[in-house]
């Protein structure tokens, strides 16, 4: 089904959020839309799929003018959307979460659940999906979880399917895998939008590519174009991709840890006798696929996971159980994973978030009263150091785009005195040109002779970033391998698999 | 660190000619008013007030049907509808004329000073009800729900109680003492609830309400054995009188009922907005009540603050029960002391959003409807009730915005978020 819109208009009062967008999608395409977070690539889809009605313009399937009123008359014409955050119940099996919405039922009112497994199975087949019908997707991986949402869409036959940003919460390997079902079902003649602002991606897997900016079309790309074509297209400037850093100037071992293990709270071992040391002026990339233990092992760095055993030491000092309080005191700078769960106060303003870890004692805090104009200055000045985009230091940090919220965890972090850094997943959900200001602020870190942790699931990064990778799996680490590694042996490390030369295996 | 860093990065100048007003909102920071009138406008406090007046405008319909000569006159309606629009605007307007006379001034009493008693019943009803909604507020703003304000007032009262007809202390110095002990007794009671959350991570709304039971049983049990709180010689189920040393004063003469306790509230009321907001205890309960997570991340002991704040909550709440013994009811209490405040204390929490000041605007407005409601009765006939229906109809607005600002109107506070996503913009002005 060849999809079409012409002209698209949508505001939100001031914000011109779409301005007159044209695009169109044949069958059997993948189209990429490309763009930073807040060019309007969603508001767009979301025109497309009636969930926003357009102030102008119309859509077209097979050159037949639509009016969606909502989702529900979208999908009954053939448009299907996997969006970014899931939409499936998590105790509902999978044939339970497919057959949602449009349940058939049989004699008195059952539900014809054996259809809806039925259904699911021979979708599954075609496309050779590993999906259990009977499975409960609370208990699949994220991964099998989009599938199923791909099933869902397909299960209402749809011919037009727009993938909102699928990848974000996929590893290197899930990527893959979607890739590879994205290819499938171009060939058997789906159109596809995929929504994304990843350029290795887009290179990938794209047949055509338009560039929004600003709510705007700003361009149209082939696949072969370069990543910093594309990235110029899409920031509207000439971006740097690769980091610039100098060889490290290593110092003493700062952080040795000595067979550490964590138990998790369903008493699982999630990071198995893993020893390691980072010296002054190094970055040591954690890499390997999401759920590794990596993210165990990073909290229970900073004293927030309650049962491990073994020794952390930092420049001598014994870290082994401290409190969060201690290690932070310690001169530790964390940025959590998730950032908006861990690492900001949405209703807070910026300039709170900015003193939230520091809340005990100087600077922010004399005699259990908060300083609030010396507050406001380092606000003010941590808010242009790095480029913080707010009206005021008294917005609200919830209000502001993901590399801005970035942002300001960073520059709280490493506006301490710092011993050690820690950045778990530093650039997740960030637009490239905060990608660009973040790896340089890293490399900075480094640079004056800090030992930095990275931990990132994303091997584009390990490899700006990284004096030395290290690769987890199951808990464990796999080997400890030069920055320069190549991404296969990476890739066969992540999937369990021993480096053969260089490195030692724990 | 370098040059290159503007100063201020919020105001770079549009490049480009004056932009249209709209983006020109978008790049520059929004002056003062703009945004106070926005937080009224789509924050809260506006809700609250509007919340209010939608309650008395629906109160004001059933006082209407309540009255006798509104249905007398509407049997005639089709005959004679100025009968009942007569009636309705003489039963409306009585009943609230005379929750106001009951509440605020008197014109029928004569001089000033005794026009004024109702405002000091108002302040004397609003007392306790200020002091338990801050301590309710405050719990709200850790993330905690202490429903558990009747058992900690009972057992402040009967510290503050015993201390007070118990013992034999120089005046001054017995007040003071009974009313240290009944708040530390109300702290302690909420603070079993702090201390199981954060030890066990029981459910502080389950905990309290079974303290409240507790408590309760427990204060009847001491009220009706002899040598604990029961009236020595007596058989009911009361208390001695307070001792002179331990009663609070009288701050406007012994013919007002206003009493010190009022005072204490209006501390209260400093102490309770300077913890929320200029001190680092308070920083760290918000940071625990917004995001308990991030809170942990950032170093914040997240099971202590759970704690300090249903020890602070609970004495808040106590003051509220001590004030009762130790200011409006002072020959003896019995175990209706706390004439369900700790649950009214909810609903001034709520209505003053939590916030200090609004709590305390809050408390007065409810003891104004404490007081008025009395006098609405006796004066004009209207059941008392009325005035319960329009507390709860206020609770029942202000739980549902949406409500309230379709009703009149409002712009919603999504349609702000919008109009601030645009960095955006400023990238336009940069290029």
């Amino acid at each position: 089904m060849k999809l079409e819109l012409r002209g698209i208009t949508k505001t939100f009062g001031a914000l011109v959020a779409n301005d007159h967008i044209d695009l169109t999608v044949e069958p059997g395409e993948i189209h990429c839309l490309l763009g930073e977070n807040g060019a309007g690539k969603s508001t767009l889809m979301n025109v497309l799929y009636g969930l926003y009605q357009a102030d102008g313009g119309e859509i077209l399937l097979d050159d037949a003018v639509q009016h969606f009123a909502g989702p529900g008359d979208a999908m009954a014409a053939g448009i299907g959307m996997v969006h970014q955050h899931f939409m499936l119940i998590p105790v509902f099996t999978v044939a339970e979460n497919v057959m949602l919405g449009h349940e058939q039922t049989r004699a008195g009112g059952l539900l014809d659940l054996p259809a809806a497994r039925a259904k699911v199975k021979e979708i599954s087949e075609r496309f050779g999906f590993d999906v259990d019908p009977d499975a409960l997707v609370d208990e699949l991986p994220v991964g099998v979880q989009q599938r199923v949402e791909i099933i869902k869409a397909l299960s209402r036959d749809a011919r037009v399917l727009v993938f909102d940003e699928p990848t974000a919460v996929l590893t290197p390997q899930e990527t893959d895998e979607l890739m590879q079902i994205m290819r499938q079902l171009r060939d058997a003649g789906t159109a596809i939008v995929f929504i994304t602002h990843k350029l290795r991606e887009v290179r990938e897997v794209a047949d055509r590519i338009t560039v929004m900016r600003l709510g705007k079309v700003v361009g149209e790309a082939q696949p072969t174009a370069t990543n910093a074509e594309l990235a110029s297209l899409m920031v509207g400037r000439a971006v740097e991709l690769t980091v610039h850093k100098e060889e490290p100037t290593l110092g003493e071992e700062a952080l040795v840890v000595e067979n550490l293990t964590v138990v998790d709270h369903i008493g699982q071992l999630v990071v198995n006798d893993v020893s390691f040391s980072v010296r002054r002026g190094e970055i040591l990339a954690i890499a390997g696929v999401q759920g590794n233990g990596q993210t165990e092992l990073t909290e229970a760095l900073v004293g927030l996971q309650p049962r491990v055993t073994g020794r952390i030491s930092l420049d001598g000092r014994e870290l082994t159980g401290a409190s969060v309080r201690k290690i932070l005191d310690a001169g530790v700078g964390f940025v959590p994973e998730d950032r908006n769960e861990d690492g900001l106060v949405g209703e807070f303003t910026i300039a709170e978030n900015l003193m939230l870890d520091r809340s005990t004692g100087k600077p922010f805090v004399k005699a259990a009263t908060l300083q609030l104009g010396y507050r406001a200055d380092f606000a003010r000045e941590k808010v242009a150091e790095f480029d913080v985009r707010t009206p005021s230091i008294e917005t609200k940090v919830g209000r502001l785009s993901g590399g801005n919220q970035q942002k300001v965890v960073l520059a709280r972090e490493l506006s301490r005195d710092l011993t050690l850094f820690v950045a778990a997943q530093p650039t997740r959900g960030v637009d490239v040109g905060s990608i660009e200001f973040i790896h340089k602020r890293i490399v900075e870190t480094r640079d004056s002779g800090v030992p930095v942790i990275v931990v990132s699931t994303e091997l584009d990064e390990v490899a700006a970033l990284a004096d030395r990778i290290m690769v987890m799996y199951r808990g464990r680490i796999v080997g400890i391998v030069p920055g320069n590694t190549p991404r296969d042996v990476l890739g066969l490390m992540m999937a369990g698999e021993a480096p053969t030369s260089e490195g030692v295996a724990a | 660190m370098s040059d290159e860093n503007p100063q201020k990065p919020a105001a770079p100048a549009p490049a480009s000619v004056a932009p249209d007003r709209a983006t020109s909102e978008a790049i520059e920071p929004p002056s003062r008013w703009t945004v106070a009138l926005r937080e009224i406008a789509t924050g809260n406090a506006i809700i609250s007030v509007l919340a209010v007046l939608l309650a008395l405008l629906v109160g004001a319909i059933m006082i209407a049907f309540t009255d006798e000569n509104v249905q007398k006159t509407a049997v005639y309606f089709f005959a004679r509808p100025g009968d009942t629009v007569v009636a309705v605007w003489q039963s409306v307007s009585g009943a609230y004329s005379a929750l106001f006379q009951g509440s605020i001034y008197n014109f029928r009493r004569p001089g000033f000073e005794a026009g004024i008693k109702p405002l000091t019943e108002t302040l004397t009803f609003a007392t306790p009800l200020i002091a338990a909604g801050l301590g309710v507020g405050l719990a709200f703003r850790v993330g905690m729900f202490n429903i558990g304000g009747r058992g900690q007032m009972l057992i402040a009262a009967s510290v503050a109680g015993w201390v007070g007809f118990g013992w034999d202390l120089p005046w001054g110095i017995h007040m003071i003492v009974a009313v240290l002990a009944g708040m530390l007794g109300g702290a302690l009671w909420a603070g079993i609830a702090g201390l199981l959350k954060a030890r066990t991570g029981a459910h502080e709304v389950i905990v309290t309400i079974m303290l409240n039971y507790i408590a309760y049983y427990l204060v009847s049990w001491m009220l009706r054995t002899p040598g604990l709180l029961q009236a020595p010689g007596s058989s009911n189920p009361k208390t001695p009188a307070i001792k002179e040393m331990a009663v609070f004063i009288k701050i406007l003469g012994p013919q007002y009922n206003l009493h010190f306790g009022f005072l204490l509230a209006i501390i209260a009321t400093i102490i309770v907005w300077w913890i929320l907001n200029r001190s680092n205890l308070g920083f760290q309960f918000k940071a625990v009540g917004e995001n308990p997570n991030a809170a942990r991340v950032a170093g914040i002991n997240v099971k202590s603050m759970y704690v300090y704040a249903m020890l602070i909550s609970g004495a808040l709440v106590g003051l509220a029960g001590v004030a009762q013994v130790l200011g409006t009811v002072t020959t003896g209490f019995s175990s209706g002391i706390d004439a369900g405040i700790g649950f009214d204390a909810i609903t001034v929490a709520l209505l003053g959003r939590s916030t200090p000041w609004g709590i305390f605007v809050a408390g007065i407005l409810f003891g104004a409807f404490k007081a008025g409601g009395f006098s609405m009765q006796a004066a004009e006939g209207v059941p008392v009730e009325i005035v319960l229906v329009v507390q709860s109809l206020i609770v029942l607005f202000i739980a549902a915005p949406p409500l309230v600002r379709a009703i009149f109107r409002l712009p919603s506070p999504g349609s702000r978020q919008k109009r601030t996503v645009p960095n955006v913009t400023k990238e336009v002005a940069a290029k």
